[in-house]
């Protein structure tokens, strides 16, 4: 799984060498993350985010699966049982803030993750797979995430869990039997909270085997870079042991210290006070708003207020899963062979207003349902939607790339400034040269 | 295919959205009693662990104000509100004895749950240090009837539960004011008390705190805005008893993580440094490749020695 030119696993001991006959772990380690995987020379700090997220779910599951002994999750204890954690439970307060700090960093590790795809076109051929499966993991999150926060039993786990749950009976004909059959009943309950409980724990294996899955895929073609140029010859990549384990270190260490910040001194601000609240069936809080890492999404949800065909309501929950599931459909919606937006004039400032588009959606997904924000999120929804559906399929086709450099090596040496062949021509991504050895 | 699908779907949402967007917008009738709303504050001299600057990076507690705000708690708020995530031998952490514990939870005016040892019928019994801070009403219904249908919320969380939580708590507590004598007639709530900094101006708590109302052990005066201070910073206690040690561990992680960042960064840079060094050799060149022991730690190779 790497180019014909990594140096090849040899085992220095005959105790290696006995072991590697018979199980080749070490060779999978070494071909995977040590001195037997190429990586292009060029990537920047962007591409540590995709260790990051790595990180982020051991994190996530370490501190869960401590936070899991101590919980217990029926609607009589659920919220006291949290409050022991923060109290009586040797360090729980720490686990709880990671944990709860640690989801919120997750996404944000995994947002930039996603961008820099789409700045650089890593969702190209030959990458599609490992687009896709980062999308799968996406979806996995945010349902492992709404799951996790209906667990502390506050105000807005109960009344979060009761809006979104609702969304499905939206669905003409089965939709309140769906509703029924996804809580356990006819309300959020006893019922739900235990399913929930269970799934939450699930879900984050299943992440990671999906993780496994895209690593795989992605070592296939190696990484992307910020060129977009696939790798050519050995000039263009170094091994990712030490050079990217000594980067990726440094990366984790600013990316914890940050992190740390949060834990220690300021723990709730990414939450909402009225989790600590304890639920309550008969007290609707003034505005139920989900985390903050759903807020584009919720934004969506509620830009649809017009009956038109359809109820409103349908429309915005169609609306909220395709601005998701379009995603899947990116590497054929954007039809032009440059992968970087470094060399897509026109496409780089279309993608530009998307980031801002997509900061102005999450802006209006935590305010409250009223004015102005309503109509800055329908404005701010059809250009999510134009952008990759209208304008990302015709400008792609339409405009006219930067010439690209020959290679990453020459890119690397004469910066910014390339002499090479016209965009297309020479790099239409599955072409690239050498075709990594098996 | 998929371009004229996607278009398609795209022009289908943008349609829906724009009809949504060009919608007529009904008029969202304009409060009469918004201008009415104050912003919670700080006390004067602000909390202790706001810490130099206002970073909230040092400041811990002061238990002297902690012990006040107990008294005013004690003394006046438990009467109603309880603190049921809270147990007395806590109250070690803000300077108590656990003589003085003892004795504080012995003689709290309610008595614990307990079960009678020779009949096994349910009894009551003085509390001691392991207990909670017994409930003042059994259910939300027996309080809702002894407080004109508005249940006290239990005060553990509240430092927590609110946006602001001890600025919140504080302002309330030393926010009631006689009506404005602009404030709109229609608006006015006979049964209920005036308080800018609730949510619905109208609080079914009475006033609670005037001056002298408690009398303080270490000779602080007792005036409304000292005691509205000194327990709201009791319940920021209550709702967060670990910030101390929080802090402390942050600190300490910190340092750590820094002095990681920068060796990381240092190994970081010395690795690669041949290949920065190689952009001007050309292209071709496998940039150094570095075999200067370097690889003598990749985890491959590190495995089989174990």
């Amino acid at each position: 799984m790497s180019f014909t030119w990594a140096k090849p696993y040899e085992p220095k001991t005959g105790v290696g060498k006995w072991f590697d006959e018979r199980l080749p772990v070490p060779r999978l380690v070494w071909n995977s993350l040590g001195g037997g995987y190429e990586v292009p020379k060029n990537i920047n700090y962007f591409w540590n985010f995709g260790v990051l997220a790595g990180v982020a779910l051991v994190i996530q599951i370490a501190t869960g699966i401590v936070l899991a002994m101590h919980y217990a999750a029926h609607t009589d204890v659920a919220f006291a049982s949290v409050e022991h954690i923060m109290r009586d439970v040797n360090w729980g307060w720490l686990l709880r803030y990671m944990h709860a700090n640690g989801a919120s960093f997750f996404f944000i590790v995994v947002y930039i993750h996603i961008a820099r795809g789409l700045w650089y076109g890593s969702y190209k051929a030959p990458r599609e797979l490992v687009w896709m499966l980062g999308l799968v993991i996406f979806l996995l999150m945010m349902a492992t995430a709404f799951m996790g926060y209906v667990l502390p039993w506050g105000q807005m786990s109960f009344w979060g869990a009761t809006v979104i749950t609702n969304l499905f009976s939206a669905i003409p004909v089965v939709g309140d039997t769906i509703v029924t059959f996804l809580l356990g009943g006819f309300a959020v309950d006893n019922a739900t909270l235990n399913r929930f409980f269970s799934l939450h724990f699930l879900l984050p294996f299943v992440i990671a085997g999906v993780t496994i899955l895209k690593i795989w895929s992605l070592h296939i073609p190696g990484s992307n870079n910020p060129t977009g140029v696939e790798v050519k010859g050995p000039a263009d990549t170094i091994p990712f042991h030490p050079y990217f384990t000594a980067k990726d270190t440094f990366g984790l260490g600013v990316f914890l210290i940050i992190l740390a910040i949060f834990i220690f001194f300021m723990p709730n601000a990414l939450g909402h006070p009225d989790n600590y609240i304890e639920a309550n069936a008969l007290s609707t809080p003034a505005h139920i708003v989900p985390e903050w890492y759903f807020w584009p999404f919720y934004a969506i949800l509620r830009a649809f207020t017009v009956d038109f065909i359809l109820p409103a309501k349908l429309w915005g929950v169609i609306a909220m899963f395709a601005s998701i599931l379009l995603m899947f459909f990116l590497p054929w919606l954007d039809r032009s062979p440059v992968k970087s937006m470094k060399y897509r004039p026109t496409m780089k400032l279309w993608t530009l207003v998307l980031l801002v588009d997509v900061l102005v959606l999450a802006w209006c997904g935590g305010a409250p349902a009223e004015e102005p924000y309503v109509r800055i999120s329908q404005i701010a929804s059809i250009y999510y939607f134009a952008h990759f559906l209208i304008i990302l399929p015709i400008v792609s086709k339409s405009e006219t790339p930067l010439p690209l450099p020959n290679s990453i090596a020459e890119a690397v040496l004469k910066g910014k400034e390339s002499t090479g062949a016209p965009a297309g021509i020479k790099d239409t991504g599955t072409a690239a040269a050498p075709q990594p050895a098996e | 295919m998929v371009r004229i699908v996607g278009i398609l779907a795209g022009a289908v949402f943008v349609f829906v959205l724009v009809l949504a967007a060009l919608a007529p917008r009904e008029d969202v009738p304009v409060d009469p009693t918004e201008e009415f709303h104050a912003h919670a504050h700080a006390p004067e001299g602000g909390w202790s662990w706001d810490g130099p600057l206002g970073l909230g990076v040092f400041g811990g507690y002061d238990n002297q104000q902690l012990q006040r705000g107990f008294k005013v708690f004690r003394e006046v708020c438990s009467a109603c509100h309880s603190l049921r995530y809270v147990s007395f031998r806590n109250l070690e952490g803000i300077g108590f004895s656990e003589a003085e514990v003892k004795v504080i939870a012995e003689e709290w005016p309610l008595e614990v749950a307990a079960t009678n040892p020779d009949t096994g019928e349910a009894t009551t019994e003085p509390a001691i240090p392991a207990d909670r801070f017994p409930l003042v009403y059994p259910n939300e219904i027996a309080a809702r009837a002894a407080n004109n249908n508005a249940a006290p919320p239990d005060l553990s969380l509240m430092a927590k539960a609110r946006a602001d939580g001890a600025n919140y708590i504080y302002s309330l507590m030393s926010g009631y004011q006689p009506v404005p004598a602009d404030f709109p007639e229609d608006r006015v709530q006979e049964s209920l008390h005036y308080n800018p900094y609730f949510h619905s101006l109208w609080i079914a708590m009475p006033p609670q705190l005037s001056d002298g109302l408690v009398t303080y052990d270490d000779g602080t005066e007792a005036t409304t805005e000292q005691m509205a201070a000194d327990v709201a910073a009791f319940l920021h206690w209550t709702a967060e008893p670990k910030m101390v040690e929080r802090k402390t561990a942050g600190i300490g992680v910190l340092i750590f993580l820094l002095l990681f960042t920068s060796l990381s960064y240092v190994a970081y840079k010395r690795v690669w440094a041949d290949v920065k060094a190689s952009k001007v050799g050309g292209p071709g060149t496998r940039g150094g490749r570095a075999d200067k022991g370097i690889h003598a730690d990749a985890p491959g190779e590190g495995d089989h020695e174990a």
